[in-house]
């Protein structure tokens, strides 16, 4: 085959602080609610920062068997949850050939992050010589991917990438590329992620950046990210296949593309994500006039979102478009935020809403864009872009546009 | 000022070993930033701070300038170190 194949995307699933299901998430951002709340786990007493975008009353006693459990990571839970979700609302059904061309590519930042805690928790503190026996298979970043696959009964490309808070959007766009290219015609994908835990919030703790009370995204007064955990899945489908078969698209997957800072380990730089948003609209076909929302990474550390800002300035110049960070409601979710935030950019193709950056107070003339503070906004967008700008400098841009 | 002195000497120790700098060079007056020390080398400094004196420095890269702490000159962090270890805030 010559042309390249369009890509849609015929079904969504999530869990996260906000709701666990898709229709409660989008509700819940088209209203500007905060999923962001006091945390929950052993040892919190021993950390300064103690919030975050935290899955409440999760029980996997009520969804998984006991066998199950024993394999499944809180991350891989979520992703199981999220994925049966996507699976059912795009009516999905796999012939043993069709199997063969299907695929799961999935982002995690962290892994098994609690297993691993529980782990260490065992033999160190707890003085224990054994740890449960299948402790890496549960904590291995692939393991969620393959037990989506195993879920599904899909044989074709599976993996798992690990860029930080790019995860997801890499994992995305590479399944875009093989759907695009011919190479698969189905494909899962999303991220995963649960790293709320002693562990998992110390380590950042030391790093200074986490903010003590809130995320606030472009607010002069931001001072720090806030982590959040949870999955979200989409099916990503050959545009002609779903078509055939009378699915319904939520929205097309038109460009995307991946660069590298090349700079800092954690510093960004603007011209990496300049370039990530160029690549990803040229392969859309997509203006700047064209473009009507981007979901901003907006992790709300200080530097993050002023180079952010600065970047779609020079991208867009004098027509930019509305631009909202969701982590202010549902945290950052690492390595499963950018396929979270993918449903930002649904909501706003399909429904014409946009999904404001919550806890805005004062306005930051370091940050010159629109950040649709606090409350949601009508607006037609025919395209959206959702920006990922990892630690690491890896950039990766996707371009969404309305089916 | 013995003890003081003592502390100030662990804190200038501290300072550099991360600016990979002579100790008997920095004087009190010597910026933390012409020792060539970034963001991340700071956050490595009061990390070594807080093991070394057993104390938690408040700090917040997203917003140093609101931080109840100097951390501008070797004399600065060093006043800081003193008033944590009286019980101060930085």
């Amino acid at each position: 085959m010559t042309a390249q194949r369009r890509v849609a995307i015929t079904g969504a699933g999530t869990v996260n602080a906000l709701a666990e299901g898709v229709p409660g998430t989008l509700a819940a951002l088209a209203e500007g609610r905060v999923g962001i709340g006091p945390l929950e786990f052993v040892d919190v007493e021993r950390l300064s920062i103690r919030i975050g975008g935290q899955v409440r009353g999760w029980s996997a006693e009520d969804r998984f068997s006991r066998a199950q459990i024993a394999l499944f990571d809180r991350a891989t839970q979520f992703a199981m949850t999220a994925s049966a979700e996507a699976v059912a609302q795009s009516g999905l059904t796999l012939s043993d050939a069709e199997a063969l061309r299907a695929g799961v590519i999935m982002g995690s930042a962290g892994g098994g992050y609690t297993t691993i805690d529980d782990a260490y928790r065992t033999v160190y503190p707890l003085g224990r010589n054994r740890v449960h026996p299948f402790t890496i298979p549960r904590l291995m970043h692939n393991a969620a991917a393959a037990h989506m696959a195993m879920a599904q009964g899909i044989k074709g490309p599976s993996f798992t990438v690990s860029t930080a808070c790019a995860s997801s959007n890499h994992a995305m766009g590479l399944a875009f590329q093989l759907i695009r290219s011919g190479a698969a015609d189905v494909m899962l994908t999303g991220g995963a992620e649960a790293t709320l835990c002693f562990g998992g919030i110390k380590a950042w703790e030391a790093l200074r950046v986490l903010s003590p009370d809130g995320c606030r995204p472009f607010c002069a007064t931001r001072n720090g990210l806030v982590q959040g955990e949870g999955a979200a899945v989409l099916v990503f489908e050959d545009w002609e296949r779903a078509r055939r078969r009378g699915a319904d698209i939520l929205a097309e997957v038109a460009g995307f593309a991946m660069t590298s800072d090349a700079a800092d380990i954690v510093v960004p730089e603007a011209d990496g994500a300049v370039r990530a948003m160029q690549g990803a609209m040229a392969q859309a076909g997509l203006a700047p006039g064209d473009v009507g929302y981007i979901n901003a990474h907006g992790t709300g550390t200080a530097i993050n979102d002023r180079t952010e800002a600065h970047a779609i300035r020079t991208q867009f110049g004098a027509t930019l478009p509305l631009v909202s960070s969701t982590k202010s409601m549902h945290g950052h979710l690492l390595g499963a935020t950018g396929a979270l935030e993918a449903l930002a950019c649904i909501l706003a193709l399909r429904d014409g809403i946009i999904a404001p950056t919550a806890g805005h107070r004062v306005t930051d003339a370091d940050c010159p864009v629109d950040c649709v503070p606090n409350e949601s906004r009508r607006a037609r967008v025919d395209a959206a872009l959702s920006n990922a700008f990892a630690f690491g400098g890896m950039n990766a841009c996707l371009a969404f546009k309305r089916a | 000022m013995g003890a003081s002195s003592d502390t100030d000497q662990r804190v200038i120790a501290i300072l550099a070993a991360q600016a990979l700098h002579d100790p008997a060079g920095l004087t009190r007056r010597t910026s933390i930033e012409s020792l060539g020390i970034d963001s991340m080398g700071l956050a490595e400094i009061l990390f070594a701070i807080e093991e070394e004196f057993d104390i938690a420095v408040p700090f917040n890269a997203n917003t140093p300038e609101a931080g109840a702490i100097d951390l501008s000159t070797v004399g600065t962090v060093c006043d800081a170190v003193r008033r944590l270890l009286d019980g101060h805030p930085a």
